[in-house]
């Protein structure tokens, strides 16, 4: 079957067999190796990448699923400059290995999206879904709170810079 | 890696057009919706069918929404939304405290509520829930559209009373006065199947228990319900003793297996301990006396 799935807001295709998981699709067909494929049982979220702005486990996944849809990767988190989420694991050392560090990182900005102040329970339970297996917990909770601070502070100075 | 065997797939992008693609390619054909639970199995080879009819594109079918005097829910609507759904929390509690323990955030986003019932696990934390309100499932075949109780919805583990060309449409549960809910679950790690869980609705009228359900799942419970505990404290006093005796029964009456989740007799004490917590939040929200 074909597949046309809008990457990082960039037209993809390709003619693809109709059991081909979303991950294997984002890293193989377009070497997009930045969503890492784990446990390949929807256990780990190292895979997590979002599907028309929901974050979801590309493993289980069909590539075909995401046919006429938008996906956005870990690849598509930087702009000019590192999303915040991405400035507070470096800051915060929210990564050892590194292995779920780009599902953490597609969830936690899903997190601050809908919700830009949340409390560490909120967060213990938005990633609850994301398993590291360095046991490095504390730290990227830091990160997400690095990366809510940060940016409740930019949207302060850009309102000041507006005149509000 | 973990790959399902080859199949075709299709998409429905309306419930005629799903049950014209079932009819066409027969018994094996699968409806999916999240996939969660069914592509799992395929990639361990638990399930093979041969076509796939992909669901997701029936948006109609996402609803949470009031209908008379019942609450329906859509069959695609997600795990995610029913934990956050304001209008079940009005009714029925159990709802978001079965939800919070079902898998993780993630999973929620994707998987739906038709599918964890069609699915039809044996450990399913909604077929409690929906057993215990003592809700209905609707079904449509290209002949029509009918009705079943939730609790003659499952025929057995995987299997369903949802025939080989329909599609389950909606699940409806009537919304009671003066009633209070709530779910117990035990599980080994956050996430994990139930090794046992227990789910309740009580009534009060006055001191008296008016109505009451119990779901319980895991554990072998037929119908994934407790009748004989439900007779006993229907037209009780709403005493700790008359829930004390109903979770004994609730504990001798179902049929829990060994296995790797624990021992037949830590199972039975489980949903005794669970069923009387269960019991006891939901008087206690029925009187307004808990939150």
């Amino acid at each position: 079957m074909h597949v046309n799935v809008t990457v990082n807001g960039a037209e993809t295709g390709a003619d693809i067999e109709a059991r081909l998981l979303l991950v294997h699709y984002l890293r193989n067909e377009l070497g997009l190796t930045g969503t890492h494929w784990g446990c390949d049982t929807s256990n780990c979220g190292a895979c997590t990448v979002w599907l028309d702005g929901v974050p979801v486990k590309s493993c289980t996944t069909l590539a075909g699923m995401a046919d006429g849809h938008e996906v956005r990767t870990v690849e598509g988190l930087e702009g000019t400059d590192l999303d915040p989420v991405q400035q507070g694991f470096v800051e915060e050392h929210g990564l050892q290995c590194g292995f779920c560090t780009p599902g953490m990182m597609m969830t936690a900005r899903a997190l601050l999206d809908r919700d830009p102040d949340p409390d560490e329970a909120t967060i213990r339970e938005a990633i609850s879904g994301n398993l590291c297996r360095c046991t490095g917990y504390e730290n990227i909770i830091r990160a997400v709170r690095w990366a809510a601070t940060h940016e409740a502070a930019a949207r302060a100075a850009d309102q000041e810079g507006a005149g509000v | 890696m973990q790959v399902p065997a080859p199949f075709e797939y299709e998409r429905a992008t309306s419930v005629d057009e799903a049950i014209a693609l079932l009819t066409r390619h027969g018994a094996d054909a699968r409806l999916v919706a999240g996939g969660h639970s069914l592509l799992p199995m395929m990639k361990l080879r638990l399930a093979r069918p041969e076509t796939l009819i992909d669901i997701n594109g029936l948006s109609d079918l996402d609803y949470i929404r009031v209908d008379g005097d019942e609450i329906a829910l859509g069959a695609m609507t997600r795990h995610a939304a029913v934990l956050d759904s304001p209008l079940l929390a009005e009714h029925y509690r159990i709802f978001a405290e079965a939800e919070r323990v079902i898998a993780d955030p993630l999973v929620r986003n994707r998987g739906t509520v038709g599918g964890s019932l069609c699915q039809a696990d044996p450990s399913e934390d909604l077929s409690a829930v929906f057993s215990a309100l003592r809700g209905r499932a609707v079904i449509r075949a290209a002949s029509g559209t009918r009705s079943v109780d939730l609790r003659d919805f499952h025929r057995g583990p995987y299997e369903t009373a949802v025939g080989p060309a329909e599609i389950l449409l909606e699940v409806r549960v009537p919304i009671r006065p003066r009633t209070g809910s709530a779910y117990q679950k035990v599980e080994r790690r956050a996430g994990d199947w139930s090794i046992a869980a227990v789910g309740a609705f009580v009534q009060i009228d006055g001191d008296t228990i008016s109505d009451v359900g119990i779901g319980i799942t895991a554990v072998g419970a037929e119908h994934f319900a407790c009748v004989a505990a439900e007779d006993q404290l229907r037209g009780s006093p709403a005493t700790p003793e008359a829930v004390a005796a109903a979770a004994a029964t609730c504990a001798r009456s179902c049929h829990p297996s060994a296995d790797q989740r624990g021992p037949e007799d830590y199972k039975r004490h489980l949903v005794e301990v669970l069923a009387g917590r269960a019991l006891t939040q939901s008087i206690a929200r029925a009187r307004g006396e808990a939150s």
